[in-house]
Parts: structure tokens; C-alpha cells; sequence
């Protein structure tokens, strides 16, 4: 049964609900595909706060979308194109209002003074009493982290959700798009697998949005949620002529907890807690005497990450971790200050942070790259292709994105490009030819089904073991640390699994939604990915940002000022790789002023 | 208590494959440390059983996807620590809820149609003025309405509502919830009337028998039993003043 909409957004967490939301106001048909209901998807786990330039609070009286604007560029060590992180400065106020409108109970400005934890004063104004509020933010120079109490994203998502049902705009969950409709030059949909059933059905569209999320889980270890393997921006590149943008750009974060990769916020290390190794050593003052866990967050994970390389990581079932100590905090401070690392480390871990030590180690955490778009979310590569959220590369982030602006992108990008294809769709006038589009779909059905049948008929490689190996790779060798030969090897290796990957059998029948098989449909395609990624970081000789190359330890803004793109040609071995320059309106490259040299990024005390 | 080994008895089926007839499976795994009931399933799934159906997504209890009975008690598998489970684990699909596969169950599909059922929205409203400053609101109403809406479907409180399982139509603590967070927010405009008619019916308020499973069981701790009455004192009161409304029209037609 084939289904057909004007416009098919794939994915339906922030990102894909904002596009949906716009495009259906402006009266297109619209239908919404997720993986699971779309209220669970991760974008429900950001707690942080989402950054717009509001001046609400006393600490951020003179903000304005122009410093927002010098912030996110900073952060992104010039890696952002400037007009879309201006576009994006400017439409946040309104982007955040209208969620407001929409129902978030965003947190508000109560006037008066009060103390902060780390005994400063502020005192809020009577004439803002009740607009909304904001938080302090790592990299930013004001407080303007919008938050709903310790529920932004949860709150934000059942908004948009809530908005979803109340325009009627179908969406069917527990479904995956497995590969795009398409002639080379358009794209014309997906083919789905239903998650109940097994079945595969052609979704056809006059436009495709593209908005999955983000690739944390081929890493293995990461904060997102389990379904976030990049399953999106495979789909782009399984095209064979859509481009990536800067995959080798992908952030860490010091403190995920062991096992299970929970993020905990920086707060507690922010708050003086600190980092052991092994044998009860306090590290960081070795590597850094003057910050110590204070160093931003990349420097932190860098360091944890070369004490753990060189044996002083405590070994566990889950892998080598260090520890966090927050005991010598006491009592009245973790209750009334960390609840939350608290409360997560008692759920999840059954540790007592008042007296016991809480396994950490740096973990995967978001990928600044991502399908490259034109400023209006258009795809390279593929007309009639969008895409939107963590999953696109729009090039707001460059190679470090800042605490507080990826949900704020999903809803700022989000109406933005769900104009654009809207307007798309009603000036799109060229002739539908719907004979060849059928056979296209037939054709992308059979093809699936024939990677089905070779699968059930079984060969001797697992779909779990490789991608195993391939988290492996990608954290051992395209991580925190990167070096050329590495990163040669890194690519070696990950195309051997890709070999290896045309040999895949199953262990169960393979019937119905089987989980096993949807496994094995999508391993091809993330080994691309995680290539592809691997790929990016061996050419880019320098460091930038989250980039970090221990060979070329500096920005090199005469050779590298320039955004990856990487196709992955139709029976090529590997990406094919090009660039483009970033681009620059207002603010040439400088210092970022994080200290420690331009190279060592970002403030200290960024949030998730 | 590492190394233990623990046997999972887990209920499987798949109402899509004409094959299969609902039956329990054994499974056994060597308990490591600090484990919870997604690395217990994940490993299952990885070393044992490549087709076994559940849901998790965030594994950080705020998503709602992973709640399963456990031992005979509705819980989110996520957030159970194996450490405070015996040798012996029970794991069974939510009732209620329409079956998926094995642990999965439709708790999305129930949750969306209970949303529109209850129009999960902000109801009559002026238009979205986007140069107009944000209507003020009190921090206090802010976290009044944030409260209610920590909601995260997992569907717990239903499968754990004796009223539910002999009423489908039931809309549950967590409809109720839902109406009652509406009514807390003062940008929602919608009439009372409309409230009424949803809320004071056998599948609303009239639905809830008293047992509080519901609280006892909501992994978030929601006010659901207060808010619950709460709904009932208000549905109480609009009857009153609608027979009242009546009464004076009869009155007043009985004078013409
Ligand atoms: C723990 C954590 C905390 C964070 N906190 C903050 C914060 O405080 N502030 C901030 O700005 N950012 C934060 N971030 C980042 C931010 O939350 C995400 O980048 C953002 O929410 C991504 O939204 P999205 O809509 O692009 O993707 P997602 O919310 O991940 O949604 C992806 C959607 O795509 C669907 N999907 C995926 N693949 C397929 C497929 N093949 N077929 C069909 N559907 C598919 C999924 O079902 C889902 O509906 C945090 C991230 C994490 C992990
Ligand atoms: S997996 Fe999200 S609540 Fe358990």
C-alpha cells in the first residue's frame, strides 16, 4: 500500500514537529514518521534550557541577538556559516514566545534579590517580574538559557506535540524510513518499514524533511538515547550524491555516568567536586594546575580520557571509568544544589553521592555535522530534500556547538524551514510523473526485500558484533584524541567492517518487526557514517573546536577556514571528499577568549 | 549482590506472526554490577535473544517507553536496579494497552488518542502576536503548571487502575491529569462547559472507583489522587450550578 502526502517529515522530535507545525499552518498536507511515539523522543531528555536573547534577568540586562550572535561564532571557532547563525540570533526571541503561547510553563522572573550558590548576589527587576526567565550558560556572555525547571526538552516536546494533535497532522510512529525515493535528482519520499508489523510501504511526497536526530549511539557510549544511531543522515548519504557536512565535527562531555552514559550535569564540577583516578589521585591539578575540573569541557575530557589511556582508569565489566567526588561537598550542599546528579546517581547507580564515589567517564554527545543544507534547510545534492535539527548540518554550530542553542535551533530551524517548504510546495509547479515515481518505489521495495531474503538466508557475520567493533573504532580512534595514523587505521579497519557487513546473516527468523533485522537493514549504512566521520578528521590537519588533532594541535584558519562535504559515490569504497568556504559577514576569526590559547575552547560551564 | 544468577521468566508473543502463541521463556544471566533492568535486557537481547521486543529510548526515566510489569508490579524498566529485585524476575507487557510484541505495547497510540479525546492543548486563544512581548505569568502558576505536566505516558497508573481494566473507555488518572493541568493554566480559554462534558461521565471522573494504584505506582510521583478529587469537587460543583441554571429557567418559564 503505497501513502502519499505533499510533504513527509521523517523524524518527529523537536525538529521534525516545528517543521511539520509551520508547514501545516500554511496548509500543507503533512505526514510525520518516528521510529517511537514521537513524545519519547531524546529531544524530551534536554533539561539545560534553550538560549534566544530575551534580557529578562538582571545578568543579562544588554543581551540582545547581536551578542547571542558573537557568542555562537565564538563557540563554533568560526566553523559557522554567519548568516544562518544571524538569522538564527534574530528569530529566537519570537521562536521562544511562541512556545509560550503554545503552552510551555517556562520558567519566570521573580523580582528581588537572591544568593547563587557560589555566594554572589543578583537581584531582578520589578518591571521584568514574570516574563521569562533564563540561566547562565557556559561560552555565553549572558544569562540567556531559557528553561522549564529541570524539564526544558520534556516540556518543549509535549508543547509541539500537543500542537501536532490539536492541527490533526498524522503521524505514524513505530516506523522507519529505510531508504529515500529518489532518481538522483529528486527526491520523492521513503520507503518505511512498519516497527509493528515488518511490513515495507512506499511513503511518497512532493517534499521530504529529513529531521532524525542526532549519530551519538555508533559511538557506543554516549548520552543520547539508544535510538540516535544516525539512521537519518545515513539515508543522505545512501543517496550517493547528497553531502555531509563536517562529520568529523562531534562534541564529548566530560561526565556521562558507568554504565549507562546518563549525562550529569556540569554543575557538580562547576561546584568544586572532583575527578580521581584509580587509586584515589586527583588528577586535574596534574594536568592543569591552574583550573584543575574547572578547565573547559573539552580540556577535561581530554584529560580524563589521556589519564585513562595510560592505565590509571578504574577497570569495570562496562570498561575503564574514573571517578567523581562530590563527599567533601557534604550533605546540605549535594541535597539542596546537586540534587539532580544526586538523584541520578541514586535511581540509576544506587550510589549515595554524600558517600560514595560516582563513575564517570567522557562520553559522546552531539554531532555539529550533519546533512549540509542551504540557509532555507534545502539539502545539496537532491531537489525537494530538506532537512532540519541535529541531523542537518544548517551550519549554526561550526565545530563546537554552545549549551542552550541545539534545542533552540530544532525550533528556531524548524519554522524556518517548514516556511521554506512550504513555499516550495506551492511554487513547485513542474510536472508530476507519476508512472516513473511508482517505479521507483517498486523498485526500492524490491531491492529491500532482496537484502531481506540474502539476510534471512544467512551469512556468517552479525549485525551486533561489527557494530561493536565499530563503536570501538570510532571511540578508541576518531574520540577525543585524533592523530593521523589513527585515524588511517580508524579507516582501515572501519572498511573492513564495511566488507564484512555484505556477509550479514540473522540469528532469529527475521519475521515481523524483528529488532535483529531492523539491526542488520541500517549496519551498511552507519559503517558509511562512522567512514565518513573518520574520514573528515583524518584529512582536516588542525584543530578546531571539538576537533582535536594531537598532530595538528592548532586552528589553522589560512588552510582549514572551510566546511567538509563528503558524498558517498554509488559503488565507491569510500566518501568522496570537497569543500566549501564558511561564511564570514561580520566577525573575522579571532581569539575566542576562553583562555589558554584560541585553541582550548569553550567556557567551563556549559550545559548539556 | 554480583554474581548472582538470575533467571527471567519473559513473556513472549507476536500478534503479527500467525506462528506464535503467547508463552513465558527463560532466561538466565550472571548479575554485574549496578545493573538495571535495560542492561539486563539489552544483554539478553545482544546474547541471547536477537528478537526479543521491548522499548527504551532515553534509559534516563523521562521518556516513558520502557514501563513493563515486573514481578506483577507496573514499573519503568529503566530505573528498576536489579540489585533490589530476588533471583527469580517475572517480566510481563503492561495490560491494557493494545499488545505490539513480547514487552512492547501501543502506550503511544493510546496516550495520542487520550490527547485528542481531552484536546491536550491550549484552547481558545487570540492569535500569536510575534513583536508582542511574552504574557506574564507568575514563577508560582509557572511551576503550578510544570507540575502537572511532568507527565510521561508511560501508562503505569492505567495499567495499574483496577476501574481501567473493566472500563477501556476509561480516560485514566493520567486524562484526568491532563485536564487538570489545562485548568491550571491561565492561557488555556476553554469553556467550563466543555470541561463537564468530558470530565463528568463513567469514562471521566465518574470512571475513578478510589483504589490510588495510580499514585502508588506513577514512577514521577504526580499528584494524581489530589488532583483527582480536586476534579471531582469541580465537576461536583458545575452540576450543581447547571441544575441550579435549570431549575431557575423552569421557574422562570413556569411565571411566563
Ligand atoms: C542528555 C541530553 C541533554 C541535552 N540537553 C540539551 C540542552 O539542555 N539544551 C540544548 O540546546 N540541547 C541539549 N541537548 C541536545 C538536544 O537535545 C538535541 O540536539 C535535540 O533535541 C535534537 O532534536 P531533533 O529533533 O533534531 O532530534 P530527536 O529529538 O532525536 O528526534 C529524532 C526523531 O527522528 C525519529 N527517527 C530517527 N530515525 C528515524 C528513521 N530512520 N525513520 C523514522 N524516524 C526516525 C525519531 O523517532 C525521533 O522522533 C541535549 C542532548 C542530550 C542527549
Ligand atoms: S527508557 Fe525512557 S523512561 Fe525508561
Amino acid at each position: 500500500m503505497t501513502v502519499r502526502s505533499d510533504l513527509l517529515v521523517i523524524g518527529a522530535g523537536l525538529a521534525g514537529e516545528r517543521v511539520a507545525i509551520e508547514a501545516a499552518s500554511r496548509g500543507s498536507d503533512v505526514i510525520l514518521l518516528s521510529l517511537v511515539p514521537p513524545r519519547r523522543s531524546h529531544s524530551a531528555a534536554a533539561q539545560g534550557g534553550m538560549q534566544a536573547a530575551l534580557a529578562n534577568m538582571a545578568a543579562g540586562a544588554d543581551d540582545s541577538p547581536d551578542v547571542h550572535f558573537v557568542d555562537t561564532v565564538k563557540g563554533s571557532d568560526w566553523g559557522c556559516d554567519q548568516d544562518v547563525a544571524r538569522l538564527f540570533t534574530d528569530s529566537a526571541p519570537a521562536a521562544v514566545r511562541e512556545t509560550a503561547y503554545w503552552g510551555v510553563p517556562w520558567s519566570r522572573v521573580v523580582p528581588g534579590r537572591r544568593e547563587m550558590p557560589d555566594g554572589i548576589w543578583v537581584e531582578e527587576s520589578e518591571e521584568k517580574a514574570g516574563l521569562i526567565a533564563a540561566r547562565a550558560f557556559g561560552g555565553t556572555q549572558s544569562w540567556r538559557a531559557c528553561f522549564a525547571s529541570d524539564g526544558t526538552g520534556h516540556s518543549l516536546m509535549y508543547a509541539l506535540d500537543n500542537e501536532v494533535l490539536r492541527l490533526g497532522i498524522a503521524v505514524h510512529d513505530r516506523t522507519e524510513a529505510v531508504s529515500l525515493i529518489q532518481d538522483g535528482e529528486r527526491c520523492h519520499g521513503a520507503l518505511i518499514r512498519d516497527l509493528r508489523t515488518g511490513e515495507l510501504r512506499p511513503y511518497l511526497a512532493r517534499a521530504t524533511v529529513i529531521a532524525t536526530g542526532g549519530h551519538g549511539r555508533i559511538y557506543g557510549h554516549s548520552t543520547n538515547g539508544v535510538i540516535n544511531d544516525g539512521s537519518g543522515m545515513a539515508l543522505a548519504l545512501n543517496t550517493g550524491v547528497v553531502p555531509l557536512g563536517n562529520m568529523e565535527s562531534v562534541q564529548f562531555h566530560p561526565t556521562g555516568v558507568v554504565p549507562g552514559d546518563i549525562l550529569v550535569s556540569e554543575a557538580c564540577r562547576g561546584d568544586g567536586g572532583y575527578l580521581l583516578d584509580a587509586s584515589g589521585h586527583r588528577f586535574m591539578p596534574d594536568y592543569e594546575p591552574e583550573k584543575k575540573e574547572l578547565a573547559s569541557r573539552d580540556v577535561v575530557s581530554r584529560c580524563m580520557m589521556r589519564h585513562i589511556r595510560q592505565g590509571f582508569g578504574v577497570e569495570s565489566p562496562y570498561g575503564s571509568h574514573l571517578w567523581l567526588d562530590l563527599r567533601h561537598l557534604g550533605k546540605d550542599h549535594i541535597e539542596r544544589n546537586l540534587q539532580e546528579v544526586a538523584t541520578i546517581t541514586r535511581d540509576f547507580l544506587g550510589i549515595n553521592a554524600v558517600t560514595e564515589l560516582i563513575p564517570v567517564r567522557p562520553t559522546q554527545h552531539y554531532s555539529m555535522g550533519g546533512i549540509r543544507t542551504s540557509i532555507k534547510g534545502e539539502a545539496y545534492g537532491l531537489e525537494g530534500l530538506f532537512a532540519a535539527g541535529e541531523a542537518a548540518c544548517w551550519d549554526l554550530h561550526g565545530f563546537n556547538r554552545l549549551g542552550g542553542n541545539s534545542v533552540a535551533e530544532t525550533i528556531v530551524a524548524g519554522k524556518i524551514v517548514g516556511a521554506s517548504v512550504a513555499e516550495y510546495l506551492e511554487s513547485d509547479d513542474s510536472p508530476v510523473r507519476q508512472n516513473a515515481i511508482t517505479k521507483l518505489a517498486h523498485e526500492s521495495i524490491k531491492q529491500t526485500e532482496a537484502r531481506i531474503v540474502k539476510l534471512r538466508n544467512g551469512g556468517s557475520e552479525h549485525a551486533l558484533v561489527l557494530r561493536q567493533r565499530v563503536a570501538e573504532v570510532l571511540t578508541e580512534k576518531v574520540g577525543i584524541f585524533r592523530t593521523g595514523s589513527e585515524l588511517d587505521e580508524a579507516v582501515m579497519e572501519l572498511s573492513e567492517l564495511l566488507d564484512r557487513s555484505t556477509r550479514l546473516g540473522l540469528r532469529s527468523s527475521g519475521r515481523g518487526a524483528n529488532p535483529e533485522l531492523a539491526d542488520a537493514l541500517r549496519l551498511p549504512g552507519i559503517i558509511r557514517l562512522a567512514i565518513t566521520i573518520a574520514q573528515g578528521a583524518q584529512m582536516r590537519t588542525e584543530s578546531r573546536g571539538s576537533h582535536y588533532r594531537e598532530d595538528y594541535p592548532h586552528r589553522d584558519d589560512v588552510n582549514w577556514l572551510k566546511r567538509t562535504l563528503a558524498t558517498w559515490p554509488e559503488a565507491g569504497e569510500g566518501p568522496s571528499v570537497t569543500y566549501e568556504p564558511v561564511r564570514i559577514t561580520d566577525l573575522p576569526p579571532g581569539d575566542r577568549g576562553y583562555g589558554e590559547g584560541s585553541k582550548e575552547t569553550e567556557g567551563a560551564l556549559s550545559d548539556a | 549482590m554480583p554474581d548472582r544468577e538470575l533467571r527471567f521468566r519473559v513473556f513472549r508473543h507476536n500478534p503479527f506472526d500467525p506462528e506464535s502463541t503467547p508463552r513465558m521463556v527463560q532466561f538466565q544471566l550472571t548479575e554485574t554490577p549496578r545493573m538495571t533492568l535495560f542492561t539486563a535486557l539489552t544483554r539478553i537481547r545482544e546474547e541471547l535473544e536477537p528478537s526479543l521486543q521491548f522499548d527504551i529510548v532515553c534509559r534516563a526515566a523521562v521518556c516513558g517507553s520502557c514501563a513493563i510489569l515486573v514481578n506483577g508490579k507496573p514499573r519503568l524498566a529503566c530505573r528498576t536496579r536489579i540489585e533490589t529485585l530476588p533471583n527469580d524476575i517475572t517480566l510481563m507487557p503492561l495490560p491494557f494497552f493494545k499488545l505490539v510484541a513480547d514487552l512492547s505495547v501501543d502506550t503511544g497510540q493510546w496516550f495520542r488518542d487520550m490527547g485528542t479525546r481531552v484536546q491536550s492543548w491550549i484552547n481558545a486563544r487570540e492569535p500569536f502576536d510575534p513583536n508582542a512581548e511574552e504574557a506574564r505569568m507568575s514563577n508560582e502558576t509557572a511551576a503550578e503548571i510544570y507540575e502537572l505536566d511532568r507527565c510521561i505516558e508511560c501508562g503505569c497508573c492505567v495499567a495499574a487502575c483496577g476501574a481501567a481494566q473493566m472500563n477501556p473507555e476509561y480516560l485514566g488518572a493520567a486524562g484526568m491529569l491532563r485536564i487538570a493541568r489545562f485548568l491550571a493554566d491561565p492561557r488555556d480559554g476553554r469553556p467550563e462547559a466543555a470541561v463537564f462534558d468530558v470530565v463528568s461521565t463513567e469514562e471521566g471522573i465518574f470512571g475513578c472507583i478510589g483504589l490510588a494504584a495510580c499514585e502508588d505506582y506513577c514512577p514521577k510521583d504526580l499528584p494524581l489522587t489530589s488532583r483527582l478529587a480536586y476534579l471531582r469537587r469541580k465537576t461536583a460543583l458545575l452540576a450543581l450550578r447547571k441544575s441550579s441554571q435549570v431549575e431557575e429557567s423552569t421557574v422562570a418559564d413556569g411565571y411566563a
